[in-house]
């Protein structure tokens, strides 16, 4: 009784004991190793991996190393054009959900987000099956068949990346724009035609601004786990197309320079950290200018 | 104002309407075939009586026999389950702990709370990853295996996978409740303690229940990610353990046999099972549909 008695005059307290689990876990098991890899990343590596307590900005100046920045423009350029790509076949297809009957509306949705639950692992093999250099379903028709007498290049390549990021982060995209186009008053669209306001502008002038929100959200869904891939393009890269993911991987796992990876992932945090916070940014903009496109059509 | 913006009820801009209507639905259905078709190749080439996994010879169900004749397939299948139940329980129980104090007070540090609870969904897992092999690898916790008997089956599971997949879900378990618990009428817990039930009684009989919907959609979240993780579990488990995804990872590079197919088809079902499991869950909310990729 005492001490429900002090719980029920200190808010705040009962607050932290609810709390305490979950916040002890995360600063022991995710906040803690995350200062570790930044401690890591100002140190020297030892031979076998490990570190030796050395501070050292070296890690840093190696990244400006031709070999691993080209890698690093590259995952970026990957990412943006992922990013691109899906913005350009998400939205249309949002769209499309938005605007069936709500019966439908709902069996799309959940028909979107059913290979969503399903693992990428599984979902990754089954383009590998198609796109393979000389056996694949694409390839292996058309060879068979004597369409082409050299195998396209649909595998191993950025391509294949790009396509398996698209397949595996598109719904990812829609679900924002969905959510935006949803809300979207159908009565400012009337308004809109009624004053004789061609197809196009409607478009330009009343959607596009009122479902911003939803596609900044979405680039941000896409990109960021884009720029991070290691299991798509460890998969269709074939082992020549790699990314940032893979070269930090690599350093843990075979090079066994730890110090350098970290380095790579703290960069790679970094640059994620930067998009999160032009989302932020952009989010307080285009709300205001969405307030602004609902007064002047 | 233009002049082709004035013909609005013309043939012409009838046809056009139409037209665009009729484009607009080829691409939802070309959209939706992109989506389906490499899962419905994979599945059927699952039953392919040939070693290829391109050419079709017939049905057959041998795949299916070699994959249960595989020890450490079925090895990693129950790993993969350990593993997802464990962690699920411990996440579901803090997750929930942690939405109920975000949502229901306002105390100092929230907004630090708030921002910690989103870290682990927002950074990429191959980030995690590595932050956790150098955190195991140097605190000494080490790769140390949880050593048990199931079913006959001697499992040695390490526990740093266990705390790897804990720190990733409490996130998306919190997320879930808290969703559920702003939805939550205020007033049917005011009417509970207006009729003199005590803040327990209050919340045993009207706040649990009520929050049940999110707390279960929160678990089987946890638990489909759980079973889903590849990245984290590779790095997380020292040298020799598979689960099922780390499995298929590793027969993939050695080649690519129908084997996988079959397994990948046995995962595939496993997914839609917990999607029907959780939409029936949660029947009864107003968008169930909404939530499900949270």
């Amino acid at each position: 009784m005492h001490i429900a008695k002090t719980l029920r005059r200190y808010p705040a307290l009962s607050a932290w004991l609810l709390l305490l689990p979950a916040v002890g876990w995360l600063l022991l098991f995710f906040i803690a190793p995350l200062f570790i890899v930044l401690a890591f990343s100002f140190m020297q590596g030892a031979t076998y991996g490990g570190v030796k307590a050395v501070f050292t900005l070296s890690n840093y100046a190696r990244v400006i190393d031709p070999l691993y920045l080209s890698t690093f423009l590259r995952s970026l350029y990957i990412a943006i054009l992922t990013t691109a790509i899906c913005l350009l076949l998400g939205f249309p297809l949002a769209y499309f959900i938005a605007t069936r009957p709500q019966r439908l509306r709902y069996a799309l949705l959940l028909a979107l987000m059913v290979p969503f639950w399903t693992n990428f692992l599984i979902r990754t093999y089954a383009w590998l099956t198609i796109l393979r250099t000389n056996t694949g379903l694409i390839n292996g028709t058309l060879l068979a068949l004597g369409v082409i007498q050299q195998p396209l290049p649909l595998f191993g390549n950025d391509f294949a990346i790009v396509l398996g990021l698209v397949y595996g982060w598109l719904p990812d995209m829609v679900l924002p724009i969905y959510a935006a186009l949803e809300r979207l008053d159908r009565s400012l669209l009337e308004a809109a035609s009624d004053l004789y306001a061609p197809r196009s502008r409607v478009f330009l002038r009343v959607i596009w601004p009122l479902s911003l929100p939803g596609v900044v959200a979405g680039a941000m869904l896409v990109f960021i786990p884009s720029l991070g891939a290691f299991v798509i393009p460890a998969i269709l890269g074939g082992g020549k197309s790699l990314m940032i993911g893979n070269v930090i991987s690599n350093q843990f796992l075979t090079a066994r320079d730890w110090p350098f990876g970290s380095a790579l992932s703290i960069l790679m945090m970094a640059v994620m950290l930067a998009a999160t916070l032009i989302y932020f940014r952009s989010a307080t903009h285009s709300q205001a200018r969405t307030a602004r496109s609902e007064v002047d059509l | 104002m233009s002049a082709r913006s004035f013909p609005r009820s013309s043939t012409w801009a009838r046809w056009s309407a139409r037209l665009s209507s009729f484009s607009l639905s080829s691409y939802g259905f070309l959209s939706y075939l992109f989506l389906y078709l490499p899962i419905l190749i994979l599945v059927v080439f699952s039953f392919n009586d040939s070693r290829s996994v391109t050419q079709w010879a017939g049905f057959s169900t041998r795949w299916y026999g070699e994959m249960l004749a595989d020890d450490q397939v079925i090895l990693a299948l129950w790993n993969s389950l350990f593993v997802a139940g464990v962690s699920t329980l411990i996440s579901t129980v803090l997750g929930t702990l942690a939405a109920v104090a975000m949502e229901r007070y306002r105390f100092a540090g929230r907004l630090a709370v708030d921002a910690l609870l989103y870290l682990p969904i927002i950074i990429p897992d191959i980030a995690m990853a590595i932050m956790l092999l150098i955190f195991f690898n140097q605190s000494g916790l080490g790769f140390e295996p949880w050593r048990l008997e199931l079913f006959g089956l001697r499992l040695a599971v390490p526990y740093s996978v266990i705390i790897g997949h804990v720190a990733f879900n409490i996130s998306f378990v919190a997320v879930v409740v808290r969703a559920r618990l702003a939805q939550m009428d205020p007033t049917l817990e005011e009417a509970a303690s207006d009729l003199y039930a005590n803040s327990w009684q209050t919340f045993w009989r009207v706040t649990l229940p009520l929050m049940m919907p999110g707390i279960v959609g929160g678990a089987l979240l946890a638990f489909t990610l759980s079973l889903d993780d590849f990245v984290i579990t590779f790095f997380t488990s020292g040298a020799g353990f598979n689960t099922l995804p780390v499995r298929v990872f590793g027969m993939i590079k050695k080649g690519v046999t129908p084997k996988i197919n079959a397994v990948s088809t046995l995962m595939l079902a496993f997914s839609l099972l917990l999607v029907f499991v959780s939409l029936f869950a949660r029947r009864g909310e107003k968008n169930p549909a909404g939530e499900l990729g949270v």
